[in-house]
């Protein structure tokens, strides 16, 4: 989704930011591995990692504030690596805000207009502050606004000077949830009505999913992964991708035969249809594959009733372990011979009585909701609270 | 759609009564002993002194009460040379604090790291031993001929200083530099103190915020640092200007008769002239001009707006 861009807010020119071989080393330890990364100008990018994977550094080096180890960073044709932060047209909205106490709103969002010389600042500072609807507020010290009323003056701190690039360093982290939703569609009606470029560093990736045209998911100081919110959910080509964005289910199988653009695959007794375009892994005859099925896309069907499931749908048999109802949907835990914690989240449309725990199910979707991973990897990495995130930061610790 | 119960409220307990005001007097209760030691040990000594400024008498016949103003005027007209030379020398003392201490309360504040602790005792160190001594110690510092007034000499820094009126011939010692000196040495860590509080409270990524706002480091410090600095650079000054403009000490074991500040004019009248009145007078027309000098400073530098 690009945004037709404003020339008479975006002063600068264009250009997308371009980081070639970017790394960060601090001793023997590495937060960033070599990294080549291009955000197209006017995108909505968001770094999406937990914390410790190296987005905040990378988003530093960006910003000029974090000195790379190698590499370079363009912002368009320019070569901005060798130029100190206040020489670079980028701006930062801070993870703390960072509001200089001593100055009012006003001179807050003054701040860059006035070390650039700029002397009538009155007419651009008003506007912007309007923009963030913090007219009233002018006059006032940082201190005697609320948080989300500081993240706005932040906002509007960094945006006033047009940069090419504006830089959000987890803006919204220190925000309870209602507010957190709220100012995420105000940043997103932001970045679509000044059309510059906004990379965005989060750890939520409801958040990166809601605001961002495109993500990149970031791991131990690498990219894992780039691309759209859905391309990302639907397509995650690592098991950490999988389980860091949304919940996946994990068959372990082998293939059994590769007829034109379906892979066919053995796992506990039955077979399993995945298309070859979502593999990610070689498909050699024999070799084996990680299934992986979002819980949303299956179906549960009562044993007694599993006669009545068209046909050409991937199966598996087991029996419901645990539900919980949660209002919209039922989540329930599968215990299955191929899978022991299969993740069902049926909608709650015509509930059947009989789906309780200890009935016997037979799970169901269409083949073409399949993805395909390679099975030499962490089948918890990425989880919440799970070994492999935590994996993951050690290995860069 | 079902009806709303109510929970049930919360019953007190019976027989428990509301709970009883126990910490009300607790306040006043710890502001007791500072407040009897003020008025033992400060206002009633201020007022005695007051008193004793409006007495006659004379050593011999006892002094009484007279309400003899004109020793106020007296005191000013024969002294104002010493006053106006205290002022002076407290103000020269008080800026080189500035100059001399806020460099390294930055670096303790932003650079130190882990030498940070180290430094910080470093500057507390010379509290270890008394006053006198470390005084005395710059006596022979800058005793005539000595390594430093030698070097200084030799640079010809000392026909500068000579030519400023601050040094006489090739002695430094017993003239306004050497008391300006000790008087800078004294009084530096009530400087650097201060000062360290308060750049210490400053959020280095207001640094990086103003950096990224496109303000160069010179900038950064104009705009950022300095500013949310006052209220140090107030206190640290303040704490080094009213010892240092009574102080006598520094005057008496480094100057000369020519560099007799009014601390060591009332500590004669006092001590070796015995004539109370007058140095009573003295302590309040210098009481009187601080607080006059200070507060004049306070509004200036508008630190009440400061968080």
């Amino acid at each position: 989704m690009k945004t037709t861009k404003d020339t008479t807010t975006a002063g600068h020119g264009g250009g997308d930011v371009r980081l070639t071989g970017i790394s960060k080393t601090y001793g023997s330890f590495t937060a960033v591995h070599p990294l080549d990364l291009t955000v197209p100008e006017g995108s909505f990018f968001a770094l999406l990692g937990a914390s410790g994977c190296g987005k905040t550094t990378t988003l530093r080096m960006i910003a000029g504030l974090e000195e790379p180890t190698a590499g370079t960073v363009h912002l368009g044709d320019q070569d901005v690596t060798a130029l100190p932060p206040y020489k670079r047209p980028v701006n930062t909205v801070f993870q703390s805000y960072a509001l200089f106490p001593h100055l009012d709103i006003f001179e807050n969002v003054a701040f860059g207009l006035r070390r650039r010389g700029i002397k009538s600042v009155k007419k651009q500072v008003d506007e912007m502050l309007e923009l963030v609807q913090l007219g009233e507020q002018a006059r006032k010290k940082p201190h005697q606004l609320s948080g989300g009323q500081q993240q706005r003056v932040a906002v509007a701190r960094a945006l006033i000077n047009h940069p090419r690039v504006l830089l959000l360093d987890e803006p919204l982290g220190a925000l309870d949830l209602k507010l957190r939703r709220q100012m995420q569609l105000e940043l997103k009606r932001i970045q679509t009505e000044v059309g510059i470029t906004f990379v965005h560093v989060t750890h939520d990736q409801e958040e990166a999913m809601t605001m961002a045209d495109t993500v990149a998911v970031m791991n131990g100081g690498r990219v894992e992964q780039l691309g759209s919110p859905t391309d990302l959910y639907e397509n995650p080509r690592t098991t950490f991708v999988a389980n860091f964005l949304g919940t996946s289910n994990f068959i372990e199988a082998e293939v059994d035969s590769t007829s034109g653009d379906e892979v066919v695959l053995k796992a506990g007794g039955g077979k399993l249809v995945l298309p070859a375009a979502r593999t990610s892994a070689p498909t050699t005859t024999g070799g084996k594959v990680l299934v992986g099925v979002r819980p949303e896309k299956i179906s549960l069907t009562h044993a007694d009733d599993a006669g009545e499931i068209p046909e050409g749908r991937n199966r598996i048999t087991g029996r419901i372990a645990d539900s919980s109802f949660i209002g919209v949907s039922t989540q329930f835990v599968v215990d299955s011979p191929v899978c022991s914690d299969f993740e069902v989240y049926v909608q709650n449309i015509d509930r059947d009585a009989r789906l309780v725990p200890g009935a016997e199910v037979v799970l169901h979707w269409n083949p073409a909701h399949t993805f395909g991973l390679d099975a030499a990897q962490s089948l918890l990495a990425g989880t919440v609270g799970s070994a492999g995130v935590e994996t993951a930061e050690e290995e860069v610790a | 759609m079902a009806t709303v119960t109510e929970a049930p409220p919360l019953a007190p307990a019976p027989g428990t009564k509301p709970p009883r005001r126990r910490g009300r007097w607790t306040p006043y209760l710890l502001l007791l002993p500072g407040l009897l030691w003020l008025l033992v040990f400060f206002a009633l000594p201020v007022i005695y002194q007051a008193s004793t400024s409006v007495q006659t008498g004379s050593l011999e016949e006892g002094y009484e009460v007279t309400w003899h103003f004109a020793t106020y005027w007296d005191a000013l007209s024969e002294y104002w040379p010493q006053f106006v030379r205290s002022v002076l020398y407290a103000a020269s003392a008080t800026v080189l604090c500035l100059l001399l201490g806020y460099p390294l309360a930055y670096l303790i504040a932003f650079r130190a790291g882990r030498w940070r602790n180290l430094i910080m005792i470093l500057v507390i160190a010379p509290f270890f031993t008394s006053f006198l001594i470390r005084t005395l110690a710059w006596k022979t510092i800058l005793a005539d001929g000595g390594p430093v007034v030698g070097a200084l000499d030799a640079l010809h820094v000392l026909d500068v200083t000579a030519w400023l009126g601050w040094t006489a011939g090739d002695r430094v010692l017993a003239t306004p530099l050497a008391v300006v000196c000790g008087l800078t040495y004294n009084f530096l860590p009530f400087m650097i103190l201060p000062l360290y509080t308060s750049l210490e409270r400053i959020d280095p990524r207001l640094h990086e915020a103003a950096n990224d706002l496109y303000a160069r480091p010179s900038t950064t410090f104009r705009k950022v640092t300095f500013p949310l600095s006052m209220p140090g650079v107030v206190s640290g000054t303040l704490l080094t200007f009213i010892p240092a403009t009574g102080d006598y000490i520094n005057a008496d074991l480094l100057g000369s008769t020519d560099t007799r500040m009014v601390g060591n004019v009332i500590q004669s009248q006092f001590l070796r002239i015995l004539d109370y009145p007058t140095a009573a007078a003295l302590s309040f027309i210098l009481m009187a001009a601080i607080l006059f000098m200070v507060t004049f400073y306070i509004r200036r530098s508008g630190t009440e707006d400061l968080v």
